[in-house]
């Protein structure tokens, strides 16, 4: 119990992957202009996530290691992850043709977030289980997902503000990340 | 301008007048600060003043807008005025002029100036002093009743040759310094909270909290009463605030055992809480808009202060906890919407752009 609250925590907060370790920026900048989209946006990634985690390690444990593939594992887990991706396209496409032409190319894009590579390739460098990695993968996500909605909410407030013209856009975007940022490294040392 | 015909009411409250209110307000929570602290503080909010107003100044004449109208509202001067008192005493001059920079260029006008701005602008000046230069930053003074003999604090002569020659000084400031109380509790460990409190005079010595630090903190509650009544600020936040701290507080005392995360009295005298719940969570601009939401965004600044004092690296966090409850204040927002006049239920969170 204590151990899922301590990867949770460190996951979501204490190791966001956008504010701290800042992967997954494409998306994070690319997807907040509005809230509505960024809510699909961290819906779709966080199963893509949860599961790139799970059929990584799966991949690594049993196809990889035993034969001593293990040199091949970046461009495995890309193969992985864009399997899942596009898996989670055609789901999307079925069931919500609206979120769907909302989240556009950001959804294939999904295959070229960091953040889903980095998780893949840290489960493996820190020799989680995997429940320890699945677990993992979906803390990231969510806390991928709530910087993400935060950040929509933020920004449609920007979007109103009267900034300066050569900071409009994306500029005073990642000023803003900056600075949220900062806020987040108050959070070191809590897990 | 004066009101036209007669259904109007002018408000007597208008910006210029409520940030000198604001500013009035630190009055006696500085007093406190220069009883225990010597001349630093003063020094600190003067020299914050004076740095604010000259960014605002410049800021706004690269941006070409109205110098001295915009000064005039006076909020620079109270962003200065905060951020001076929460920095430690006699803090070199140059610490003070990168903290007012990010404080008003970065975090207010890069924004746009007064009213756009998502973060409080003097507790992004902090975070980033905090983050950049730990050591100036944590150097806290002793208070002046329980210096050793022999030992004083500076004088004004002394204090400002330490400000603004902060490189050329004879004697080194340890006789002076030391711990917070927040900062011994935090590194006591294996010792029950009774022998803790007997074991150092600032606790010995103390009534509430922390020797010195209660009478700041009491003085900051007293301004922060002074402005409530003045209606500046509705109770929402501040309340929140304090009750995030002392609810969790008083669940993790557990008694005092050397396990124990304080008393609620103790998080609620020590370090800046008292100054982020009336001057700092306060602020209207990077709040949430109604009383709903501030009352959330209080509580959540409360606990993410009692969290990050007691499991986390800092052992401060007013200015981590009101940066982060910054930056959630927007989608705060989108769900605690007011009912609107007519309708029967307040629209909530992505409603209204799915549709």
């Amino acid at each position: 119990m204590h151990d899922i609250a301590v990867i949770l925590l460190s996951a979501i907060l204490v190791n966001n992957y956008v504010l701290v370790q800042f992967l997954g920026l494409c998306p994070f900048m690319g997807v907040s202009n509005k809230l509505g989209s960024a809510v699909g946006m961290g819906a779709a990634t966080t199963f893509v996530l949860t599961l790139a985690a799970v059929s990584s390690h799966l991949v690594e444990r049993f196809l990889l290691a035993p034969l001593g593939l293990t040199y091949l594992r970046t461009i495995a887990f890309i193969l992985v992850i864009a399997a899942v991706v596009q898996f989670t396209k055609m789901f999307i496409e079925k069931t919500s043709p609206l979120l769907y032409r909302v989240l556009g190319v950001f959804l294939p894009l999904i295959t070229t977030n960091c953040a889903v590579l980095g998780v893949a390739l840290q489960n493996v460098l820190k020799e989680r289980n995997f429940f320890e990695a699945s677990l993992f993968g979906f803390g990231a996500a969510a806390g991928f997902s709530l910087v993400l909605v935060l950040f929509a909410a933020l920004r449609e407030r920007l979007a109103a503000a009267d900034v300066p013209t050569p900071f409009r856009g994306p500029a005073i975007g990642l000023v803003t990340a900056g600075l949220a940022s900062l806020a987040f490294m108050g959070f070191s040392g809590l897990a | 301008m004066s009101p036209l015909s007669s259904p109007h009411l002018h408000a007597p409250l208008d910006t210029p007048r409520l940030m000198r209110l604001v500013v009035a307000a630190t009055l006696p929570g500085l007093v406190g600060l220069l009883w225990n602290f010597g001349w630093g503080p003063l020094i600190n909010v003067l020299l914050a003043s004076v740095f604010a107003l000259g960014w605002e100044a410049t800021a706004l004449w690269i941006r070409r807008r109205p110098v001295s109208f915009t000064l005039a509202d006076s909020s620079a001067l109270v962003t200065g005025v905060l951020l001076g008192l929460a920095l430690p005493p006699l803090a070199p001059w140059w610490l003070v002029a990168v903290g007012t920079f990010f404080a008003i260029v970065v975090a207010k006008q890069l924004y746009g100036g007064l009213g756009y701005n998502p973060f409080n602008p003097a507790m992004v000046g902090y975070v980033v002093l905090l983050i950049s230069f730990p050591v100036e930053m944590t150097t806290w003074f002793t208070p002046r009743e329980l210096l050793p003999e022999g030992v004083a604090l500076p004088g004004l002569g002394e204090s400002l040759s330490r400000v603004f020659l902060p490189g050329a000084q004879v004697s080194p400031a340890d006789a002076f310094t030391g711990a917070t109380p927040l900062d011994l509790f935090k590194h006591q460990t294996g010792l029950l909270v009774e022998q803790i409190y007997a074991a150092y005079p600032l606790f010995a010595r103390a009534e509430l909290a922390g020797y010195g630090w209660e009478w700041v903190n009491l003085g900051f509650l007293i301004g922060g009463a002074f402005l409530l009544a003045q209606r500046v600020y509705t109770w929402h936040a501040p309340v929140g605030m304090l009750l995030g701290i002392a609810l969790p507080a008083a669940l993790f005392y557990d008694g005092g055992s050397s396990e124990s995360g304080g008393s609620p009295l103790f998080h609620l005298f020590s370090g800046a809480t008292m100054l982020g719940a009336f001057f700092i969570v306060t602020d209207p601009v990077t709040a949430a808009a109604s009383r709903r939401g501030r009352l959330f965004q209080g509580l959540l600044a409360g606990v993410l202060v009692y969290l990050i004092r007691t499991f986390g690296n800092y052992p401060d966090a007013v200015a981590f906890a009101v940066l982060l409850t910054n930056f959630a204040a927007p989608l705060l927002d989108h769900y605690t919407l007011p009912r609107t006049y007519g309708h029967r239920r307040a629209r909530r969170g992505t409603e209204k752009i799915d549709g």
